[in-house]
């Protein structure tokens, strides 16, 4: 794809089109409202079905289920979110060698106003690196389609899950609402 | 169709269903599984009596995440909605994931059956008491959940007719079982990369 057209992508619509190249039609999540432009435009997509889990848990046992079953899938979710999340990681996709994709929206840093989120945001990645999980923080608009694109392949080919943490830097986070 | 089912608007309570066993139970519904429908089965000794009643390549036996047979269940059925799809749960690890019963009530996923394995007890674990012990109707919060085809069993015979009916029309479905405190007849063996390779070959996924 040239520069050009790259550039003139918001950072979701590069994740989008970096799903359907790789036929990542399956999505659930927890919602967080800096995920919500990438919600609507996968909604907007008739390529995908996607659907609000009730919990990130829930979610990660349906993607895992969907993907034994032949289709491939993604759970978008907020930091907190992953918080719940390392049991069953290290019960499920983990062990069972399954490509969970999983994209989370960074709180807890770079401006945060909520002192529980800043505190559980440290955990996420101690946490990933202690269950060997391949992780990438997505900060430059310009290394958007290049991380995703190849990380998804690593994936596939490894049978591993894979977790992309989305910085402020690059969605402009969640700012204080007075 | 028996008497008990075509009263759906009276349906059993869990008080009036049969204490029957898991092993029993599974055995019957395997039996009745002539299309290669997929099996999930949960956490606790529930995996271990599907893994007793005969290894199918089609079957896939969970070892942790508790409460995630019925999404893992779901995540199959919305990849082959040409199969039927059971997920075998206990009433601990369900009441752990109760909100799964929503999301599948929302999805109306037509080919998706959940059973429930109800001893009133984390058995595994020790035996302590569930609150399905003190009353606590799964059935009746999976009604409640937009799950209308939600029914006990009353006994082995009118549970073979719910799973009759369950792998031929349109669910979703949930099948809530009261069952004994025995231990499961065997243990599953724990090779997670091996039961997950032969769990996709058995449904074609991999050649
Ligand atoms: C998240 C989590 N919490 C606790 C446990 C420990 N645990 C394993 S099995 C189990 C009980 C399962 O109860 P139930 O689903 O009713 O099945 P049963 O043992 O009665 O067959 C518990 C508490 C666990 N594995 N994971």
């Amino acid at each position: 794809m040239p520069a050009d057209e790259t550039s003139s992508r918001a950072w979701h619509e590069i994740v989008r089109d970096t799903l359907k190249a790789h036929d990542v039609r399956l999505v659930t999540y927890v919602p967080d409202n800096v995920l919500r432009p990438l919600i609507e435009a996968i909604h907007a997509d008739p390529f995908f079905t996607a659907f609000t889990a009730t919990r990130e848990e829930e979610a990660v046992g349906i993607v895992s289920g969907a993907w034994m079953g032949g289709m491939r899938g993604i759970v978008l979710m907020q930091t907190s979110g992953f918080a719940t999340l390392p049991n069953v990681l290290a019960s499920l996709p983990v062990p069972f060698q399954i490509p969970v994709l999983m994209m989370v929206s960074e709180r807890g840093t770079l401006g945060e106003f909520n002192i529980g989120q800043a505190m559980v945001a440290r955990t996420m990645r101690p946490a990933l690196d202690s269950l060997g999980m391949e992780h990438h923080t997505l900060t430059r608009l310009d290394e958007v389609e290049f991380i995703v694109d190849r990380s998804i392949r690593q994936a596939v080919a490894t049978q591993q899950p894979v977790c992309w943490i989305l910085s402020p830097l690059l969605t402009g986070g969640k700012v204080f609402a007075k | 169709m028996s008497a008990t089912m075509s009263n759906a608007n009276h349906p059993l309570t869990r008080d009036q269903a049969k204490v029957m066993s898991r092993f029993d139970l599974i055995s019957r519904m395997v039996r009745k599984l002539h299309k290669d429908e997929a099996v999930i089965g949960g956490i606790g000794y529930t995996n271990f009596d599907l893994w007793a009643a005969g290894r199918r390549p089609q079957n896939f036996y969970m070892l942790g995440s508790m409460g995630l047979a019925a999404p893992i269940a779901l995540g199959v059925a919305i990849a082959q909605p040409d199969r039927r799809v059971i997920g075998l749960e206990g009433d601990g690890s369900i009441l752990m994931q109760l909100g799964s019963l929503a999301t599948i009530a929302t999805r109306a996923q037509k080919n998706l059956v959940i059973i429930i394995l109800d001893n009133g007890a984390y058995q595994i674990t020790g035996g302590q008491a569930t609150a399905t012990r003190a009353g606590t109707d799964i059935v009746a919060m999976s009604r409640g959940a937009g799950i209308a085809q939600s029914f006990w069993a009353a006994e082995e015979g009118h549970f073979e007719e719910l799973i009759d009916r369950a792998i031929a029309e349109d669910g979703p479905w949930l099948i809530g079982c009261r069952i004994d405190t025995a231990g499961p007849k065997e243990t599953t063996e724990r090779d997670p990369a091996q039961i997950r390779d032969r769990f996709m070959r058995g449904l074609g996924v991999k050649k």
